[in-house]
């Protein structure tokens, strides 16, 4: 194994380039702490890109920030609060959930196309993506996009790259529109609600236009492991709708929700910030130890419907619902899912409702046998290949990380 | 004028053969061949650009779509869909080989489906038309380009259409979440859905924008939203325009992100206050309307924050809406912006850069020196929130060589947009338009990358040729691998 440690853009090139001539796959990893997604690989050589950190341009007004692609989340978090400002998409910190110590960075961020709770009203890391340098499998250096929050020059390159895991170019440098934080937030919370009733519910808020800005519910199991006591002290599931913005605004917005959907237990802004780090991190809601986890994008209003045809069959399956139903996290019981870690029930489930699921945990093996990522038809398939190819003929960009090589 | 690419004759020789084979797949009137009824479909917003397509194809069914591109693929004809033709950069302009592709008769709403805050509607439907049927469960579909009314959302789809309130609530790209399309070959395919995100490359990102170079939309899936329940708007003139500029990154730095912020000149302001007078100050070099829209108390609490701001920036005058009808008097005149500068000129060129806020300016200075050079006048109205300039060139078409000078003109504003750090457009795409200014911002390198991703939906080349790109696709070439000599720089790694 070895370790190529570019110092630079102009290295990591010559590094891709070498690769490229001598047929060398290379798993790319900045900084480390999402290896665990996606199909396990076995490559002889990483390029790691630990050296390419720090803020190159950041400027509040602008809603710009620019930076080296291997920049801890935390260092880009931590100048974004000094101007009172946040990465609205929320990434979420998805250590524990793989056990590992890295560091996540804005790269890592993006290649992934990473969201948290704030997903249905903000988007996701792919809507924040203005523009980047980046070095393809050839070992060329290219750039996309730009650096102001409005431009529709050529193709929308950035949406490529995001959530394209590495497979197609090695980002260098990003370039990213930031938000304001909101100045307060407060979550209202609703107890007991069984999940045929909540999820519509959730769904009912987020039509209203209170800008409800995080929709989860949790059923019990899930709800009594938070380390928020109002969440965790109620006997049955939790309910939550998270509702930011002025002072004023909040008070108003927060009365109105309760107006409509019954007066249930508030969250101030400290207590609100941990339940939703806790949603985005889905460990310790969940207990992911040993078992398989599953992260499933239903059609919102189907997801209850598909959470109960999987618990059906799996009677290990537990899950909770983000997103308004959007999202769903769901772990089994390695044993009682088999083989196949569950993709054939849970997939199955979803075909009937409309999304597709990502096998998020689970041993190598079945990651490596398993699709990690929802199958696509045949025509889909055949033309991410063609891209694939055209950006990196020979496959040295993390191979199989996606499919199967 | 930029120059198409020669057509092919060996296809216009077989012209009739082609309308006939056509006329088997949309049968009756959907395939068109006279010359009158061409006519219609010459040109699009760029009107400067006019030719008359070979055959005009108006299929009805995504199947239909299907056969006649499978047909063009294997004829080696090419092919330029369009939706309404509003395009300001000559997206949708024809081919003299090729087969316009209109999808007008795509006009139907399939589903609202409110519960998931979606709609599945044709590509010829209107922008305003989604709103308008979904308005009654108090949703709306939010991006708003000023063509709202006519502009189909398979346009805005391939156009990643703006608007004034993008800032806030995003572009096209942010609020489509599904796509059916049809490849160049015929497939048939879907992507993203009424669920979030989709496994793989996000092709639906990557079809957004793509200005009809990478496939033919068939039905799209849009995020409606729920309408804010008020809003109010703010006329802030300011004796400078560095004044207004400072004003708008103040209110952005105090955390505001305002339902639209924007921007006039005086040119701009006396036009239309002369042609709707909503009360404009005439004596403002410049001047903001700040629309803050939300709860009750959220506008209030935001309308007295930006009035403090504007006070300490130095504002002329400040005036906040009191009612719903002063807020759209307000509005009257920056919406008429563009035929009040009609009004006191024969023609206008409008631009669409994109520049960081803060070289304002600068910029608009740097505009005033061209002004004098080229001899021709400029007004500004501009997306002061997101930094999208839209200079209005001022010029006589019946006067020889003014509108090539105000091409020049406006392709050298488009050049200093990019050297203060900027783009070529924010909104409007760059179609014919701007497709020779693209060396301005990406090397070669760069420009090969994206024809890679074109090469990978349309080998041949057949989709919507001569636009974005100042050179066609080689894609047999771009497809080489090459090895560089000198690449092999690590001696210490291991061979195998």
């Amino acid at each position: 194994m070895t370790v190529l440690r570019p110092a630079n853009a102009g290295e990591a090139e010559d590094m891709i380039g070498w690769a490229m001539a001598e047929k060398q796959p290379l798993e790319i990893v900045a900084g480390g702490s999402k290896r665990a997604l996606g199909r396990p690989m076995r490559t002889d050589h990483i390029l790691d890109l630990s050296a390419l950190r720090g803020i190159i341009d950041y400027e509040p007004a602008e809603l710009v920030l620019t930076a080296k692609a291997a920049t801890p989340m935390a260092e880009i978090e931590a100048q974004l609060a000094a101007h009172g400002q946040m990465l609205a998409f929320e990434p979420p910190d998805w250590r524990i959930l793989f056990g590992s110590g890295d560091e996540p960075t804005l790269g890592g961020a993006l290649a992934c196309n990473l969201a948290g709770p704030r997903r249905p009203r903000a988007g996701s890391a792919r809507d924040f993506f203005l523009g980047f340098a980046a070095v393809n499998g050839r070992g060329e250096a290219w750039k996309a996009g730009g650096k102001v929050v409005k431009n529709v020059t050529g193709y929308d390159m950035c949406k490529l790259q995001a959530g394209a895991f590495g497979t197609l170019s090695l980002l260098t440098e990003v370039t990213l529109k930031v938000m304001p934080k909101p100045e307060t937030s407060c979550t209202v919370i609703l107890s007991s609600l069984a999940d045929e009733i909540a999820i519509p519910t959730l769904l009912g808020a987020l039509n209203t236009p209170h800008e409800v800005s995080g929709a989860a519910h949790l059923p019990q199991a899930a709800a009594r492991r938070s380390s928020v006591e109002a969440v965790a002290s109620g006997l049955g599931a939790v309910t939550a709708l998270r509702i930011e913005g002025p002072e004023p605004s909040v008070k108003d917005r927060v009365e109105a929700v309760e107006a409509m959907l019954g007066r249930g237990d508030r969250l101030d802004r400290t207590a609100s910030e941990r339940f939703w780090s806790e949603a985005a991190s889905v460990v310790p809601l969940l207990d992911a130890r040993g078992r398989i986890v599953w992260r499933l994008c239903p059609t919102p209003n189907q997801a209850p419907g598909v959470v109960h045809a999987i618990g059906g069959e799996l009677h290990s399956a537990e899950a909770f619902y983000d997103w308004g139903g959007g999202l769903v996290w769901l772990t089994l019981e390695a044993d009682e899912a088999g083989a196949d870690g569950g993709a054939g029930i849970v997939r199955g489930a979803l075909t009937r409702a409309g999304g597709h699921a990502m096998l998020v945990v689970a041993p190598d093996a079945v990651r490596a046998e398993v699709p990690v990522f929802e199958p696509k038809s045949a025509a889909i398939d055949s033309l991410e290949r063609r891209i694939k190819q055209g950006f990196d003929p020979a496959g040295v960009l993390n191979p199989g990380r996606m499919w199967k090589v | 004028m930029i120059t198409m690419p020669p057509p092919d004759q060996a296809v216009l020789a077989r012209r009739a053969e082609i309308v006939a084979a056509l006329r088997r797949i949309v049968p009756g009137e959907g395939v068109i061949d006279s010359d009158n009824e061409r006519r219609a479909f010459e040109c699009d917003g760029l009107t400067a650009y006019r030719q008359l397509p070979m055959v005009v194809v108006l299929p009805e069914t995504t199947a239909q779509v299907s056969e006649v591109l499978r047909y063009c693929l294997a004829n080696k004809v090419k092919v330029v869909p369009r939706g309404a033709g509003t395009s300001l950069s000559g997206g949708a302009l024809p081919l003299e080989d090729g087969v316009l592709l209109g999808l007008a008769k795509f006009n139907r709403i399939l589903d609202i489906d409110v519960e998931n805050r979606c709609a599945v509607v044709q590509p010829g439907v209107t922008n305003l038309g989604i709103t308008h049927a979904v308005q009654g469960h108090g949703l709306y579909y939010a991006p708003d380009p000023s063509s709202q009314i006519a502009c189909t959302i398979g346009g805005n789809v391939a156009e990643n259409s703006g608007g004034v309130h993008c800032l806030k609530y995003g572009l096209t790209t942010n609020n489509v979440i599904g796509l059916e399309m049809v490849l160049m070959d015929g497939d048939v395919v879907r992507l993203g859905g009424k669920h979030f995100d989709s496994p793989g490359y996000d092709l639906l990102g990557v079809m957004v924008g793509s200005e009809g170079m990478l496939g033919v939309v068939t039905e799209v899936t849009v995020r409606i939203l729920p309408k804010p329940p008020g809003a109010r708007a703010l006329m802030i003139g300011f004796a400078t325009i560095e004044g207004a500029g400072d004003c708008v990154a103040a209110v952005i730095a105090a955390g505001i992100i305002p339902g639209g912020m924007e921007m006039m000149d005086r040119l701009a302001v006396e036009a239309a206050e002369a042609f709707v007078h909503a009360g404009y100050p005439l004596d403002a070099d410049a001047l903001l309307i700040v629309e803050l829209d939300g709860c009750e108390a959220e506008v209030n609490h935001l309308v007295a924050a930006v009035e403090a701001i504007a006070g300490k920036h130095g504002a002329s005058s400040c005036r906040a809406s009191r009612s719903e009808e002063e807020r759209l008097l307000f509005w009257a005149g920056r919406k008429a912006a563009f035929p009040a500068v009609g009004r006191i000129s024969p023609d206008y060129y409008c631009m669409d850069g994109t520049i960081p806020r803060r070289r304002i300016g600068d910029v608009l200075l740097r505009m005033k020196q061209m002004e004098a050079r080229y001899g021709l006048r400029v007004g500004n109205v501009f997306h002061a929130g997101d930094g999208n300039l839209h200079p209005l060139i001022l010029y006589d078409a019946n006067k020889p060589g003014e509108l090539q000078k105000a091409e020049s003109f406006g392709a050298d504003i488009l050049r200093l947009c990019v050297e203060v750090g900027g783009v070529l457009t924010g909104e409007h795409g760059v179609g014919v338009e701007k497709r020779d200014l693209m060396d301005t911002m990406f090397n070669e390198c760069d420009l090969e990358q994206q024809q890679r991703l074109k090469c990978a939906f349309d080998p041949e080349s057949l989709l919507n040729p001569g636009k974005v790109f100042p050179q066609l696709c080689r894609c047999a070439e771009l497809g080489r691998v090459h090895v560089h000599a000198g690449k092999l720089r690590f001696p210490e790694l291991p061979r195998f």
